[in-house]
């Protein structure tokens, strides 16, 4: 299979039943990407498949033959640093043992693509689909907020 | 927590996949969107021993209108698409209110029309839509087809009219008559889960003003979607006033549906939410009849 991971093309051959998570962690060595429950529940896999979000743990990584994939590893700016959605998660302490939040950021990314400027409630909406067991899910709206106010800052 | 081996096709066309099936039938699984499929692989609740994915049949990934008003929804259709696409809004604005409730945007990103339709999880919301919309589904084999209505395609619990060499291809929708109004309410724990009940409601006015048909269909009620025909006609030829919706409620809610109980909710539990998403739903789609009238 062909793929494209975060702009940089690889070819492997695997077995059928790989999971896409499986194959970023174990054939790319891409471990960003964290693997939680492994049936589609707690939201901690998620990547951008052609650039929309979806669960690699309930995708085969055949299946991404031919496709353009992002992982966590993949919003680190060219320079170097945190992606200013990381930054806002650490700043206002959106994580804590961090393991769901490769997951948040990469459902959460293209939600602030689509929506500039999110209400509370919409943000708890977009992250429903992802488990947190520390942070109460307070201090990552209180992320989401101000990446989105610094964004629409720097627009203006 | 993996797949258990499998062999695997990705078949480019329509045909090549009837073809496999036509072959390995019962051996055989179909992949579309693998939002419930994996999962089970996952726990090797399920095991195939050929995984057919469709994924590359782009025949029947397709959205459009007939010239009658029909919507025509091809299996592969993503569930996103429904959400996004304005042709849906306008054609079946029941199915535009309720495609959000479905899972989270990264389930429906992938999950497709066909699949959960063909899945026939009774706590899904598109089994119950295409039940309430008078969706007619086109199952095709190798060498020949046949139109099944959805209210007779889901058998039961995760049981459809499908035989194993058969393929859902797709879905038509025929078109709302005049003076229809609709409603999509579910109560869940968290917005995405499963909802705890859900209720999938068209009303259509005669030119009085009163209720020509009902349709109430609900999620999480049975093992299929459940269709409350006694509530159904309990409103037809009347007026849709607050007393006659609340005996319809009360009729569905305690007779027709059989929600089953879980660690969450008891089945009345589960009877009096279905009530008072009946109650809102009714009057909702009465108002919405009213002002298309």
């Amino acid at each position: 299979m062909k793929v494209t991971v975060n702009g940089r093309a690889y070819e492997k051959e695997i077995e059928p039943r790989l999971l896409l998570s499986d194959f970023l962690r174990h054939e790319l060595g891409l471990t960003g990407t964290h693997v939680g429950c492994e049936h589609g529940v707690c939201g901690a896999c998620t990547i951008l498949f052609d650039g929309e979000p979806v669960r690699s743990c309930i995708m085969l990584a055949v299946q991404a033959d031919g496709h353009a994939l992002t992982t966590v590893e993949g919003l680190t700016p060219a320079g170097g640093g945190l992606h200013p959605l990381q930054e806002a998660f650490w700043e206002c302490h959106g994580l804590q043992c961090g393991f769901c939040t490769p997951g948040f950021l990469m459902t959460l990314v293209p939600f602030l693509e689509a929506n500039p400027d999110p209400s509370e409630e919409e943000i708890r909406q977009a992250l429903s689909g992802n488990l947190c067991r520390c942070t109460g899910y307070q201090h990552i709206v209180d992320a989401v907020k101000l990446a989105a106010e610094r964004r629409q800052a720097s627009s203006q | 927590m993996k797949p258990a081996p499998f062999e695997y096709e990705a078949p480019a066309s329509l045909e090549a996949a009837l073809d496999l099936l036509a072959r390995h039938g019962g051996d055989a699984k179909i992949l579309a969107g693998g939002q419930s499929l994996i999962p089970v692989m996952n726990f090797r609740l399920a095991e195939p021993a050929l995984l057919i994915d469709i994924n590359r049949v782009a025949e029947l990934d397709f959205l459009r209108q007939d010239a009658d008003g029909t919507l025509r929804i091809g299996a592969l259709t993503r569930q996103r698409r429904l959400e996004r696409d304005p042709l849906v809004a306008a054609a079946a604005p029941l199915l535009h209110e309720a495609v959000p409730f479905i899972a989270h945007p990264q389930i429906r990103n992938r999950g497709t029309f066909g699949g959960s339709l063909a899945h026939a999880d009774p706590a899904a919301e598109l089994p119950a839509l295409a039940v309430a919309l008078g969706a007619r589904l086109r199952l095709r084999r190798a060498g020949g087809d046949r139109w099944v209505d959805a209210a007779d395609f889901f058998a039961g619990l995760f049981t459809t009219a499908l035989e194993p060499e058969e393929i859902l291809a797709e879905a038509a929708i025929p078109p709302a008559p005049p003076r229809t109004g609709w409603a999509f309410l579910e109560i869940a724990r968290r917005h995405g889960d499963y909802a705890q009940a859900g209720i999938a409601a068209r009303v259509t006015l005669d030119e009085s003003g009163r209720c020509r048909e009902a349709r109430l269909v609900y999620l999480s009620a049975g093992d299929a979607p459940v269709q409350a025909l006694g509530a159904a006609r309990l409103l037809a030829g009347e007026e849709l006033s607050d007393s006659v919706i609340e005996a319809a409620a009360e009729k569905a809610s305690r007779d027709e549906i059989h929600p089953p109980g879980d660690v969450h909710a008891t089945p009345d539990f589960k009877r009096h939410l279905a009530r008072v998403l009946t109650r809102r739903a009714l009057r909702r789609a009465a108002d919405r009849a009213r002002e298309a009238a």
